[in-house]
């Protein structure tokens, strides 16, 4: 009997779940405010469903309602990818040692 | 290009995606880490544009909606407070829940897009994916809505609650559940509007009760819930970027909930179902009637710390609001140059998201390496001259280790009294966010210092 892909993916999920669970515990207390900035970034991955959706329509009519609820979830995940992984970057680069 | 090529590479991104985790676990390796993260966020998106690979006019648009969204978030990483950074986090998280709020409603729209079947007739896995995928989308929206309103100090802090209150949203919770299997049986769209209209409104009301000293388990546990959203929607398009990337947000934000409750020592549920700080306790202050306190001003203080061989600074809240920082970060110069070890110790809940003061300090230029946590540093307590206590409160009150009456007992606390001597600045003798009264204020080797936080820590400076 074949396997269902919706295993593979359950399959993937479960995995990634202890993968975030053991790299979140070795994550250092000090950088946890980066963390969830970080975390918020990537979490916006979710635009490549935005893409999808905006993008799904045919070129003679672009803007139709499923399109448009496309379109925004990309400006809403672009200024999180953008705003995210900054804010990041500006704060990992405040992050220093003592001198000598 | 192919689907197997294009889902290969969605895999390269999620590798990328939990590299950048890694490598946070040391702030050496945390900018590579970075990078790791904005290249898998580049690969996600271009390998998106290329299977799609339709470059019509749309196309133009994406990337002008895309360069719209990303100045709009350069704009605000920009200009943002280092001390607004638990807002600002709030509302990213209330981005990422409509996001896929969005998305979800787009493929149930247009579910052929998706290659989930048509209208009507969309596969049963698919609609029971993205109907979570939307309901704890919408509720990490309206949720993080509250909590921004909340730390914006729009919206009270107080805990707002009522009467049947958790009944309430367990009831709506059961109702998000029934309406799903409600929707697979029918399609109907009307059902799938409903769903995202109570899980709004569900949303609102999880957060409402909880009280603003609560708010660095709000933001973890909202974190949390953006990347199960996130996943719910990879599940839906049969995305691994997003299925990997939703589970790590997910524990990440599971983990840090569960590292807040831990330095509250409270349950989650005890968090969640809120109320903490409106109860009571206003009765037990009222009962303490004025009990001396010793207070001196900054000269005082400033003689004290000269004097000293060792220095212990407790940053809390109340130097993010005071942005006395910088101020503090003087002091310590000055204090170094006479002579005095410094360092800092830091609770893991002080502030109002987790880590917020390493990264106010951070920012003052406080190398990382002289900033301590909880239990690395408790101990030093007893052989330290004096304890700096600049805007904490709560975190330091040994009432936690003596009295079980108390709300706070068993919570851990930094052992501030041991220091040979405390001092503690504050505007009043007023409770903390836990509304109970500081037993420090009390003690004999405790000096207030009655005054702004950086005011004060300003006039130490000249003084020394």
């Amino acid at each position: 009997m074949e396997i269902d892909p919706f295993i593979f993916r359950l399959s993937i999920f479960i995995l990634s779940i202890f993968v975030g669970y053991y790299v979140v515990w070795s994550v250092t207390p000090s950088l946890h405010t980066p963390l969830m900035s970080v975390t918020n970034a990537i979490s916006s991955v979710i635009i490549v469903g935005a893409i999808i959706a905006a993008l799904a329509s045919n070129s003679n009519k672009i803007f139709e309602i499923s399109s448009i609820f496309g379109f925004l979830a990309i400006i809403l995940a672009a200024v999180n990818i953008f705003g995210g992984f900054l804010v990041t970057q500006r704060m990992l680069q405040m992050y220093k040692k003592k001198k000598k | 290009m192919s689907a197997n090529l294009s889902a290969t590479f969605y895999l390269v991104s999620g590798i990328l995606f939990i590299l950048a985790l890694r490598g946070l676990s040391s702030p050496e390796t945390s900018r590579r880490g970075n990078y790791f993260g904005i290249a898998g966020m580049a690969i996600a998106i271009i390998v998106t544009f290329l299977s799609v690979g339709n470059f019509s006019s749309g196309f133009i648009y994406v990337l002008a909606f895309l360069i719209i969204g990303g100045s709009i978030g350069a704009f605000i990483a920009f200009r943002i407070p280092m001390t607004a950074m638990p807002e600002l986090v709030a509302g990213f998280h209330s981005l990422v829940g409509l996001a896929a709020v969005f998305v979800a409603i787009s493929a149930f729209l247009k579910p052929e897009a998706f290659n989930l079947g048509v209208i009507g007739n969309i596969k049963i896995a698919s609609l029971i994916e993205m109907s979570l995928g939307v309901a704890i989308g919408a509720i990490t929206f309206s949720g993080s809505i509250i909590a921004f309103l909340k730390l914006r100090g729009i919206m009270s802090g107080a805990p707002i609650t009522f009467k049947g209150q958790h009944f309430i949203n367990l009831f709506l919770g059961l109702g998000i559940i029934l309406l799903i299997f409600y929707l697979c049986k029918t399609q109907s769209s009307n059902t799938f509007w409903t769903i995202v209209a109570i899980s709004f409104f569900l949303g609102v009301l999880l957060i409402i009760p909880i009280g603003g000293a609560d708010m660095p388990v709000v933001i973890s546990m909202l974190n949390s819930y953006s990347g199960w959203a996130a996943a719910g929607i990879g599940f839906t398009l049969e995305n691994t970027a997003l299925i990997i990337t939703g589970a790590l947000v997910g524990s990440s934000g599971a983990i840090l909930s569960y590292i807040m409750c831990k330095g509250m020592n409270r349950s989650f549920f005890n968090v969640i179902l809120g109320g903490w700080g409106a109860t009571d306790q206003a009765t037990s202050s009222q009962s303490k009637e004025q009990k001396p306190t010793k207070s001196g001003n900054a000269d005082d203080a400033a003689f004290l710390m000269k004097n000293a061989s060792s220095v212990i600074i407790v940053p809390g809240y109340g130097m993010a609001v005071a942005q006395a920082q910088h101020a503090l970060r003087e002091m310590v110069d000055a204090l170094k140059k006479s002579g005095v070890k410094v360092s800092y110790a830091i609770h893991p809940v002080a502030g109002r998201m987790p880590g917020h003061m390493n990264v106010l300090l951070a920012e003052a230029n406080v190398p990382y390496d002289e900033v301590f946590e909880l239990e690395e540093i408790n101990n030093d307590f007893a052989n330290c001259d004096v304890a700096y206590v600049i805007g904490a409160n709560d975190v330091t009150n040994p009432v936690a280790k003596t009295d079980p009456q108390s709300p706070i007992f068993g919570m851990p606390v930094l052992d501030v009294e041991k220091s040979k001597s405390v001092l503690f600045v504050k505007r009043s003798l007023s409770p903390g966010y836990a509304g109970i009264d500081n037993d420090l204020f009390y003690r004999d080797n405790t000096l207030m210092l009655f005054a702004d936080a950086k005011k004060m820590t300003e006039e130490i400076v000249k003084s020394l």
